[in-house]
């Protein structure tokens, strides 16, 4: 009795508060995505919006079963849920139902439940037992690949399921494995190949290539805080790239793209004398690395265009969610930014949506929900809801920080990791600054998988972080 | 070595906080400087359904309906509703053919609004459309009317209505792709009387376009407004008249009332039935219309100019005598001519010619001589500056300027100013070249119309009403101001009575004998114009009675010979038909009806 009472006293209450927050704005966002006229009992079970509330219900029945089960049983058994949700996934592509092209769900009676959704915190669960475990380094190559494979084995069960969205949120776990000391370069390298994997396949890699030069140069520029020899070498790329250009112009006529390659090359050739002499580490590096994304974007590109069949890109495309729709590509995004633009400062007022009420914008109560907030609450809305994540997020993170424990700690980071990608690529996609990728807004989408899931990932942290102060 | 890493929770919380950043920018971006996007979400979410109203109606003087409308159906589209269909039987129904179907189909971008995808559908296949259209899913139809015309009569007064060009919709926001408007005659000039005002209700749809209710509770709404009718000067029986007279003759009619200036008749032949320019076969119609070598579509009353022949002199005798170079009393020679040099100006009388009889028996020399006289006047410094005032005083008559009718692509005529002689002369001017211009040759050019006005101002003794069409608007207490300005000539009413004594004898015992109609005084000039396009034009201009005249008339019969022919007795047959409303001649009645003077050889 008393220690249950020492866990309520150490509930972390301005996170169970702002999940409150959350989870009732996000009903009401439902309501109002799906309200008409003809149903407007906010318990009518045939509506979303009544459903979403028994889904409620069941989560604050979970939450409670949380905080009762025993601290150590998280951690004691992590493994193990670990195994059971491998388990589930096998098992969903065997006897599972296909909703929407994925075959994620499993069907009992009026219940549908998708064990990817629970797969994420058993991972994260795994992972933060693993790493923790004495003498484990995320640096040593052995534990990486392991701590990688915790990852992966779920990640590409849910892929065979046809659900790649749900799969990238695994990515997420970069965060933790950063936190606890995973190379610093590795994660920049990691995010640059990324970042120009995706923007040699969203832009026209002319543009690419055009933009690489001057970054590099930037960066340069960061780095050595030269700003004469960056200001000389960027003269010198563009009065190189010019007479090129204008020769080329008049003479052979080849493409632009290889007049910037070639302008790239001969402008590291000017410096290397200079550089070797002055001896300036970065610029060696630098052209290497510029060098070298180039040749990655070019065999990207190359990949891409020439090597892959069509319906290999089309699918590529549609993974990425720049072919979301095959029939009208970008519509989907076209018509959330219309409707969020709409709203304006103040929004259209509650229920008064038209975008979203009148179904402009698809999904508009599970993965374009924040449609309804950007329509009707305006910037506003959309600035409080933002802000009100960021600030759990932030909570979170302090709180992982605050545990004595680093099995705590690391499960804190992966369910503030998870949470973060969820809103980026959530929120991201319905302002056009993500792709396309069908994954819940946290708290906020209707569903009850979801929602539990959030929930109890939230509420272990919660239970865990409420026992802090004990000794184990 | 716990917390070695411990500075890294700084850049996690950067990063997010920097993401998240970026996103309330974006968001900023969004929702707060320009509304474009509302306008976009108020494009998506609301359906506006035009209510187009009726012309107004158009109805002759007496109040005989001329023109009207009847509804059609015009099939409009939705494109993303569309699901597979039977092409076959929808074609059937809407008598097009499958390719066409297509084409038009192809031809129709947008996916989400409604789009006419075929038009002026008949009641008949409208209606079979109707008990079918729950099978093609997409489609919808809208009622609107088109024009129809009671009588075959005054097509080119009336005009006609078409689809408004995008150049039209660029300029006037009222006017959407699809729309009609009054292309050419009535029907352009008094557009905005006769369209009314479209009407609008606004509803809010949902993606399918079902419409969910009304927009902000009809806030937005307007009622279609009916078009004004309007009542014409016209005179149908007299239009349908003068149309049959003209037939298989090239030329015009043209009739005033003197004292309001209402055109009574405007015939210009050949003409068409203005029911072939509505409807689905408008356009195929129109195409025949346009490359018939006889011109129909051509409004000859108001276009055409024609040299005004002899009919002239009527003018220069006014402006003589206004200008007293000569007087009712002047006598002048005319020995077969007027000779100056080896210039010689063929003319048939012997001896001397006096006043009244120069315009009775039409005598060039006399007309030759006055205008010489008029040129050299001494009261003129030079023959240019004399030249000019009797320029002003034409276009005081509305000779070489549009008369500011209320039909439109009116026509000036030609009269060349001073200037355009002092370069052709290069400073010397010589009178003699230019003494064709005494007869009504040469370098003059005037429309049946303004021959018309001219008549009405002489009837008047001296000024006139801008001829006009328009008699009555609905609802308005009068029509444009201009039309009730009396416009003077700038010639003395005390010099009419004597030329309209001469234009009486003219028909009594001149050369338009065949225009005398017993107790009907009828007082005209004929004219018979050399032209290079062959035969000479018959020319003949009259009002009647004298005394309190009630009709002005001109009328020009292309390439038929002597005014005194033909444009003569017309005329009279008009004047007759309008103040008796019988014929007392019928075997001239007969010859015009059965004369084809479309294709006479010199």
């Amino acid at each position: 009795m008393k220690r249950s009472s020492d866990v309520i006293n150490n509930i972390d209450w301005i996170t169970v508060l702002l999940y409150f927050v959350l989870i009732i704005m996000g009903w009401a966002n439902i309501y109002a995505a799906v309200y008409n006229d003809e149903h407007i009992s906010i318990f009518d079970i045939s509506q979303r919006y009544g459903k979403q509330l028994i889904w409620i219900s069941v989560a604050f029945i979970l939450i409670i079963t949380i905080l009762l089960i025993d601290n150590n049983f998280y951690e004691n058994f992590a493994y193990l849920l670990y195994l059971a949700t491998i388990f589930l996934l096998i098992a969903v592509l065997i006897f599972g139902t296909k909703v929407h092209g994925a075959r994620s769900w499993f069907e009992i009676g009026p219940i549908r439940f998708q064990p990817a959704e629970f797969a994420k915190l058993a991972t994260a669960l795994a992972l933060a037992r693993f790493l923790s475990t004495f003498g484990v380094k995320i640096t040593k190559m052995k534990d990486l690949a392991i701590a990688g494979l915790i990852i992966f084995v779920p990640a590409a069960l849910i892929v065979l399921q046809n659900d790649t969205g749900s799969a990238l949120v695994y990515a997420s776990f970069i965060i933790v494995f950063y936190r606890e000391g995973l190379w610093t370069w590795l994660i920049i390298l990691g995010l640059v190949l990324t970042t120009l994997f995706i923007s040699v396949l969203m832009i026209d890699i002319f543009y690419i290539l055009l933009v690489l030069p001057p970054l590099g140069i930037l960066i340069f520029y960061i780095v050595e805080k030269n700003r004469a020899y960056a200001l000389v070498a960027l003269i010198v790329f563009i009065v190189i790239n010019g007479t090129l250009y204008v020769l080329n112009k008049y003479t052979l006529s080849i493409d632009y793209t290889y007049i910037i390659l070639i302008s790239v090359f001969l402008t590291i050739l000017v410096f290397i004398f200079p550089a070797y002499k002055f001896k300036l580490k970065t610029f060696g590096i630098l052209s290497i690395i510029l060098i070298g994304s180039m040749a990655f974007s070019f065999s990207v590109d190359y990949l891409f265009n020439s090597v892959l069949e069509k319906h290999q890109r089309t699918r590529i495309n549609v993974l990425l969610g720049l072919e979301e729709d095959p029939t009208g590509v970008g519509y989907n995004v076209n018509q959330s930014t219309i409707a969020i633009g709409s709203g304006g400062v103040f929004g259209k007022g509650y229920l008064q949506g038209t975008q979203t009420k009148y179904d402009f914008v698809p999904e508009q109560d599970t993965d374009f929900i924040f449609c309804t907030v950007g329509e009707e609450w305006g910037f506003i809305g959309t600035t409080t809801v933002i802000s009100l994540f960021l600030f759990l997020l932030l909570r979170l993170i302090y709180m992982a920080e605050r545990q004595k424990s680093k099995f705590k700690r690391l499960y804190g980071y992966g369910v503030a990791s998870i949470l973060f990608f969820h809103i980026i690529i959530n929120v991201g996609m319905t302002i056009g600054l993500a792709p396309v990728i069908g994954i819940p807004l946290p708290f906020f989408s209707y569903g009850g998988s979801s929602l539990w899931s959030f929930t109890i990932l939230l509420f272990i942290f919660i239970r865990l972080d409420a026992s802090r102060k004990e000794q184990f | 070595m716990e917390n070695k890493y411990a500075n890294r929770k700084l850049i996690i919380s950067g990063f997010i906080i920097l993401v998240l950043i970026i996103f309330i920018s974006r968001l900023f971006y969004l929702q707060v400087p320009d509304n474009h996007y509302k306008r976009s979400a108020e494009n998506n979410a609301t359906r506006h359904l035009t209510q187009y109203p009726s012309r107004g109606l158009i109805f002759d003087r007496n109040g005989e309906l001329l023109a009207y409308n009847k509804p059609v159906f015009d099939v409009l589209i939705v494109k993303k509703e569309v699901k597979e269909f039977d092409t076959l039987e929808f074609c059937r129904i809407v008598e097009i053919d499958k390719a066409e179907l297509i084409k038009k189909f192809r031809q129709i971008k947008s996916r989400f609004k409604p789009q006419i995808i075929i038009q002026l559908l008949s009641f008949e296949r409208y209606s079979l459309l109707e008990e079918k259209l729950y099978k093609f899913s997409g489609f919808y139809t809208q009622t609107r009317t088109i024009r129809a015309y009671a009588k075959p009569i005054a097509a080119n007064v009336l005009g006609y209505v078409g689809e408004v060009n995008q150049k039209t919709i660029d300029n006037q926001p009222y006017y959407q792709s699809g729309d009609y408007i009054g292309i050419s005659g009535m029907e352009k000039s008094y557009e905005r009387e006769f369209r009314g005002n479209k009407g609008i209700q606004i509803f809010t749809v949902d993606v399918h376009n079902r419409i969910k209710g009304s927009y902000k509770d009809g806030e937005y709404d307007s009622l279609a407004l009916v078009g004004a009718n309007i009542t014409t000067t016209l005179d149908a029986r007299l239009q349908a008249y003068g149309e049959a007279l003209m037939k298989n003759k090239k030329g015009s009619i043209v009739a005033i009332e003197p004292s309001t200036g209402g055109i009574l008749a405007l015939v210009t032949s050949p003409t068409y039935n203005p029911n072939l320019l509505v409807g689905r076969e408008r356009t195929k119609n129109y195409r025949k219309l346009a490359i018939d070598s006889l011109k129909p579509l051509f409004n000859r009353a108001i276009r055409s100019s024609y040299p005004p022949g002899s009919t002239f002199k009527l003018v220069n005798a006014l402006i003589g005598l206004q200008e007293k170079v000569i007087t009712t009393k002047t006598v002048l020679p005319c020995n077969g001519g007027y000779r100056v040099g080896s210039f010689h100006q063929h003319c048939h009388h012997g001896g001397a010619v006096n006043f009244i009889y120069s315009i009775q028996g039409s005598c060039n020399a006399y007309y030759s001589q006055v205008f010489m006289r008029i040129l050299k006047d001494n009261k003129f410094d030079s023959t240019g500056i004399a030249y000019q005032n009797w320029r002003n005083h034409l276009l005081k008559f509305g000779i070489g300027r549009k008369l500011q009718t209320d039909l439109s692509y009116e026509r000036e005529g030609i009269i060349y100013t001073k200037e355009h002689y002092d370069k052709f002369f290069k400073g010397r001017w010589r009178p003699l070249r230019l003494v064709s211009m005494a007869i009504g040759q040469g370098e003059i050019g005037i429309t049946p119309m303004q021959l018309a006005n001219i008549t009405a101002a002489i009837a008047n003794h001296g000024y006139y009403y801008i001829p006009h069409i328009v008699h009555e608007i609905e609802d308005r207490d009068s029509i444009d101001a201009r039309f009730y300005k009396k416009n003077y000539v700038g010639i003395d009413s005390i010099y009419f009575p004597p030329v309209i004594e001469a234009m009486e004898l003219v028909v009594k015992a001149g050369t338009a004998r065949r225009a005398y109609i017993p107790g009907i005084s009828i007082c005209g000039k004929t004219g018979t114009a050399e032209n290079p396009h062959g035969v000479d034009h018959s020319i003949f201009t009259a009002f009647a009675p004298r005394e309190n005249p009630k009709i002005a008339i001109a009328v020009y019969v292309e390439n038929a010979g002597y005014g005194g022919t033909w444009a003569a007795p017309i005329a009279s047959l008009m004047i007759e038909k309008f103040l008796n409303d019988s014929i007392s001649r019928p075997y001239v009645e007969e010859r015009i009806l059965n004369a084809n003077l479309l294709d006479v050889k010199k």
